[in-house]
């Protein structure tokens, strides 16, 4: 196949959920034709060994990410607002989750 | 003294050679599609392959070692494998063919996954208990494999000019290899002194058809209709083809008797 084709192949981010009651996490990407045949290479190639018990397969080109010159007004806000966590509550003795 | 009569006597000549058959059809096969490893159209694809070999090793390493112990002449799953010539080997010829191109393949992968299906799944009820262990865990693998054939057969078939052409060509270039899967006549002994335990391949053969048949259709294929047919296989009858094949797949071992790594 010569390198034309192999780019006109779409790529494919994939996510594996490895039991049941956790989340579906990203694991990689690779390309396919289309999204079964992206499924059917997701299982071959990342859950070869017993990694997952559900899949999911998201066009890379369908993922609106941040951008890294976004950072700092994306971020950096957060990182001195630490009355936004949860540790100024005094919690009762005798609560032992919470 | 009387000698206690044995409910079932299994002619233990009957199951190594049935046995040995369909062994020598996952290895020989197994070792085709591991040819495919590096040379494969895309990474994907290449891995795909790779898994698929490495089930059908997996069920090859099953069945040689049951025979060699139902055999009782002390010959190992390796001593099947890798000293036994051309003419000893007893897989049907379609596994043996050179991979051609893809959609040579992925014909044969179609053609031969189809039926192995239907057969493991067959063979789920075999009154051999070690068969039916290995039936129930192949046939959720070939299940994948034949899902696999099935997926690259219609997007082939139904893709572009290029690729129907070549899908077709493949096909018409395997289907001689068919007739010989679902022809019981060469196991016939086997068949005969192994009821409950071996499957007839023939009664196989309906099944095989509902599943292929459609697939062809809706990948806008046509059924070949081959005048010539290949036969004999089970006997140790071969193409040229698997000469060339043992040669690599038993180079190794034959030059490092019992080599392990």
């Amino acid at each position: 196949m010569t390198g034309g084709e192999r780019r006109g192949w779409p790529l494919w981010e994939v996510f594996v959920r490895a039991r049941r009651g956790l989340s579906h996490l990203h694991v990689g990407s690779l390309h396919a034709p289309d999204a079964a045949m992206a499924l059917r290479n997701a299982r071959d190639v990342y859950t070869r060994r017993g990694e997952g018990v559900s899949i999911w397969v998201v066009p890379a080109a369908a993922i609106t990410a941040s951008s890294p010159d976004e950072k700092d007004p994306f971020f950096d806000p957060a990182l001195d607002k630490i009355y936004r966590h949860p540790s100024f509550y005094d919690v009762p003795d005798g609560v032992s989750h919470l | 003294m009387t000698a206690p009569i044995a409910p079932t006597v299994t002619d233990t000549a009957a199951l190594a050679g049935y046995l040995i058959g369909l062994g020598d059809d996952a290895l020989v096969l197994s070792h085709r599609l591991a040819e495919w490893i590096t040379r494969a159209p895309q990474l994907e694809e290449d891995i795909a392959l790779a898994n698929i070999s490495l089930d059908l090793l997996g069920q090859a390493r099953t069945l040689l070692a049951h025979a060699g112990e139902v055999e009782g002449r002390g010959r190992s799953e390796d001593d099947l494998a890798y000293l036994r010539s051309e003419r000893e080997l007893r897989n049907l010829q379609i596994v043996e063919i050179g991979n051609g191109d893809f959609a040579v393949t992925i014909a044969r992968q179609l053609i031969f996954s189809a039926y192995q299906y239907e057969l493991y799944a067959a063979l789920l009820g075999s009154a051999d208990e070690r068969l039916a262990a290995l039936a129930a865990k192949a046939v959720k693998e070939v299940a994948y494999h034949r899902d696999h054939a099935i997926a690259w057969t219609l997007r082939l078939g139904d893709g572009t000019a290029l690729s129907h052409g070549r899908m077709q060509a493949a096909l018409e270039a395997t289907w001689p290899y068919v007739e010989e899967i679902f022809d019981p006549s060469d196991i016939a002994d086997q068949l005969a002194a192994l009821p409950g335990i071996a499957v007839d391949p023939a009664t196989l053969r309906p099944a095989w058809t509902q599943c292929v048949r459609p697939v062809l259709t809706e990948a806008t294929l046509t059924e070949p209709q081959p005048n010539r047919r290949s036969r004999g296989g089970r006997r140790g009858l071969h193409t040229e083809y698997l000469g060339h094949l043992l040669a690599e797949m038993q180079s190794l071992h034959r030059a490092h008797p019992g080599v392990s790594w």
